[in-house]
C-alpha cells in the first residue's frame, strides 16, 4: 500500500512539472545552471565509465570469438551492446550516484531547514523552482551523456581490438557498420530520456519528503540513489522489450 | 483584516489546537504568547497556508484560504510576509540576493531598481556594509534582520513574526524590538507576533493572546494582561513553574 502511494506521489510531482514545464515561465539561469551541474561536470565519470567498459567488454568478447574465429566479429557485438544497453544503463547509473545524491541532499537540506516554505511564504510554488529547471536540464544532458559515453565505449573497443588484440581492422569496421543501425541508436537515447526522467523525480521527491534534521536528509539521500538504481534497472528490461518490437534488434 | 474561526489542528496522535478563534484589525500588532511547544508557531504557520488544519476557517482579507489551492495562494503570500523562527535564508544565497529574491520572482530585471531597493532595506535594518555575505557567515541577530528584509521588501499588507527575538542577547533582542515597532509606524502594516518573551509582547503590542493548551485562554492588552488575576497567567507572566524539582532530579543526594 506505502509503495503505491509512493508510486502515486512521484506520479503527481511528475504531472506537476510537466504541467509547470508548458504553463509557467522557465527560470533559465537555474536551468543553465543545472545543466552545468548534470551535463558538464558528470563528462569526466561518463568518459571513464564508457572508454573502460567499451575496452573489457570488447576484449572478453575477442576471447570467446577468437575461439571459433569469428574474431573481426567483434565490432558488431561491442557496438550494439554498447548502444543498446550498457551505454544506457550505466551512464545512467553514474548519473544517479553523481547528480542523483546531490539533488535528493540539496533538496532535503532545503527541507529540513524551512527554506522550501520560505519560498511558498514568498509565493514561490517549490515545483516550478526547484524540480522544474533539474527536470528539463536532466532531459537535454542524459542523451548528450548517453551519447558520449557510447562514443568513447565504441572508440576504446576499437582500439583494444585493433592495437591491442590485433583483429583485422577492416573487418572489424565492416561488421560493425554491417550490423550496427540506426535504429540502435534511437532505442539507446530513448533509454537515455527515460531513464533521466526516472532519476530526477525519484530524487527529487526524496529531498522534498525528507524529515529529522541531518539523519532525515541522509536518509533520502540513500533511498534516492538506491531506488533510482533499482528504478534504472528494472525499467531497463521492460524498456528494452517494449523498444525492440518498434525498433527490432538484428539485421532486417 | 485577519479572522480564524474554530481552528483544530492534529499531528499524529497529538492535538496541537483545540478550536482557536482570533480576531485582528487592519493596522493592528497582536502578540501571541503561550508555553513552548504549545503551537505558536502551528497557528502562525496556518496564517500563511504552510499547514493545512484538519478543521475551522482562516479568512485573510475576506477570504477563506483553507481551500484554496498551493498555486492560489501565492496572491495572499504576496500580501503577508513572514519571519521564520531560524530565519530560513537561502543559504547559496549572499545577503543582497536574499533581500533581491522576492522582487526577482515578482518580475524585476532591472539591477539598478533591485541595487536601489536592496540598499534601502540594508539601511532600514542597519546592515550596510553586509550585503556580499553568505548566511553561514552571520550572527543571529543579523540573520533575523535579513529574514525581515526578505519579508517586507514586497511591501506586504501583514508581518507575521515567530519568535523574533529567540537565542538573541538582550541587547539584540531590543534592537529587534525597536525594529518591529518602526516597522509599524513606518509601513503601517498588520502584525502578528509569536513569542515566549514578555519584554518582547509587551514593547510591540497593541493586543496580546495567551495561548494555552490549543485555545485562546485570554485576550486583552498589555495592561489587561498585566492586571489579569488568574493564577495560570500570573505563573505565566512571573515564570514560575509548579513542578518541584528535588536535589535527587538532579542526581545529587541530599
Amino acid at each position: 500500500m506505502r509503495f503505491v502511494q509512493y508510486l502515486g506521489e512521484i506520479v503527481i510531482l511528475a504531472a506537476d512539472t510537466f504541467h509547470s514545464l508548458f504553463t509557467r515561465r522557465l527560470r533559465w539561469k537555474l536551468f543553465l545552471n543545472q545543466i552545468v551541474e548534470i551535463g558538464l561536470l558528470s563528462q569526466l565519470v561518463v568518459v571513464i565509465t564508457g572508454g573502460f567498459t567499451g575496452a573489457v567488454f570488447t576484449a572478453q568478447t575477442y576471447f570467446q570469438f577468437h575461439k571459433i574465429g569469428m574474431g573481426s566479429a567483434v565490432g558488431a557485438v561491442v557496438s550494439v551492446a554498447i548502444l543498446r544497453e550498457l551505454g544506457p544503463v550505466l551512464t545512467a547509473l553514474m548519473v544517479t550516484g553523481r547528480v542523483g545524491a546531490a539533488m535528493s541532499a540539496e533538496i532535503g537540506t532545503m527541507k529540513v531547514t524551512e527554506q522550501i516554505d520560505a519560498l511558498r511564504a514568498l509565493a514561490v510554488y517549490p515545483t516550478d523552482y526547484l524540480v522544474v529547471p533539474r527536470a528539463l536540464a536532466m532531459m537535454v544532458s542524459m542523451p548528450l551523456l548517453v551519447a558520449e559515453c557510447i562514443a568513447v565505449g565504441i572508440a576504446v573497443g576499437y582500439f583494444v581490438a585493433i592495437f591491442l588484440l590485433e583483429v583485422n581492422g577492416t573487418y572489424y569496421m565492416a561488421n560493425m557498420v554491417r550490423w550496427t543501425r540506426s535504429r540502435d541508436i534511437i532505442m539507446g537515447l530513448s533509454k537515455a530520456f527515460c531513464f533521466g526522467i526516472l532519476i530526477v523525480f525519484i530524487s527529487c521527491h526524496k529531498g522534498l519528503t525528507a524529515r529529522e534534521g541531518a539523519v532525515g536528509v541522509g536518509r533520502a539521500t540513500t533511498e534516492a540513489v538506491v531506488n533510482a538504481s533499482l528504478a534504472v534497472l528494472i525499467s531497463n528490461f521492460f524498456l528494452t522489450m517494449l523498444l525492440n518490437i518498434i525498433y527490432p534488434a538484428g539485421y532486417q | 483584516m485577519i479572522a480564524v474561526h474554530g481552528l483544530v489542528k492534529t499531528i499524529g496522535a497529538q492535538e496541537i489546537l483545540r478550536g482557536v478563534d482570533l480576531d485582528v484589525a487592519r493596522g493592528e500588532t497582536l502578540a501571541i504568547i503561550g508555553r513552548s511547544g504549545g503551537g505558536k508557531s502551528v497557528l502562525l504557520k496556518h496564517l500563511i497556508g504552510l499547514m493545512r488544519p484538519n478543521a475551522g476557517e482562516i479568512w485573510i482579507e475576506g477570504q477563506n484560504i483553507i481551500d484554496m489551492s498551493e498555486r492560489n495562494l501565492a496572491a495572499i503570500r504576496q500580501k503577508v510576509g513572514i519571519l521564520f523562527q531560524g530565519s530560513a535564508l537561502f543559504d547559496s544565497m549572499t545577503v543582497a540576493e536574499n533581500i533581491a529574491f522576492p522582487l526577482r520572482e515578482a518580475g524585476e530585471r532591472d539591477p539598478k531598481v533591485l541595487r536601489k531597493r536592496v540598499s534601502e532595506m540594508l539601511d532600514v535594518m542597519e546592515l550596510q556594509g553586509h550585503e556580499e555575505k553568505m548566511p553561514v557567515n552571520l550572527s543571529g541577530g543579523m540573520k533575523k534582520r535579513v529574514g525581515l528584509a526578505r519579508s517586507i521588501i514586497r511591501q506586504p499588507s501583514c508581518i507575521l513574526y515567530d519568535e523574533p527575538t529567540s537565542g538573541l542577547d538582550p541587547v539584540v533582542s531590543d534592537s529587534i524590538n525597536r525594529l518591529i515597532r518602526r516597522l509599524q509606524q513606518r509601513l503601517g502594516v498588520t502584525s502578528i507576533v509569536v513569542t515566549h518573551d514578555m519584554k518582547n509582547a509587551f514593547h510591540v503590542a497593541d493586543r496580546i493572546a495567551y495561548l494555552h493548551e490549543g485555545q485562546i485562554y485570554f485576550q486583552g492588552t498589555p495592561e489587561d494582561l498585566r492586571q489579569s488575576p488568574d493564577q495560570l497567567i500570573q505563573d505565566f507572566l512571573l515564570g514560575r513553574s509548579d513542578e518541584q524539582l528535588t536535589p535527587k532530579a538532579f542526581g545529587v543526594e541530599s
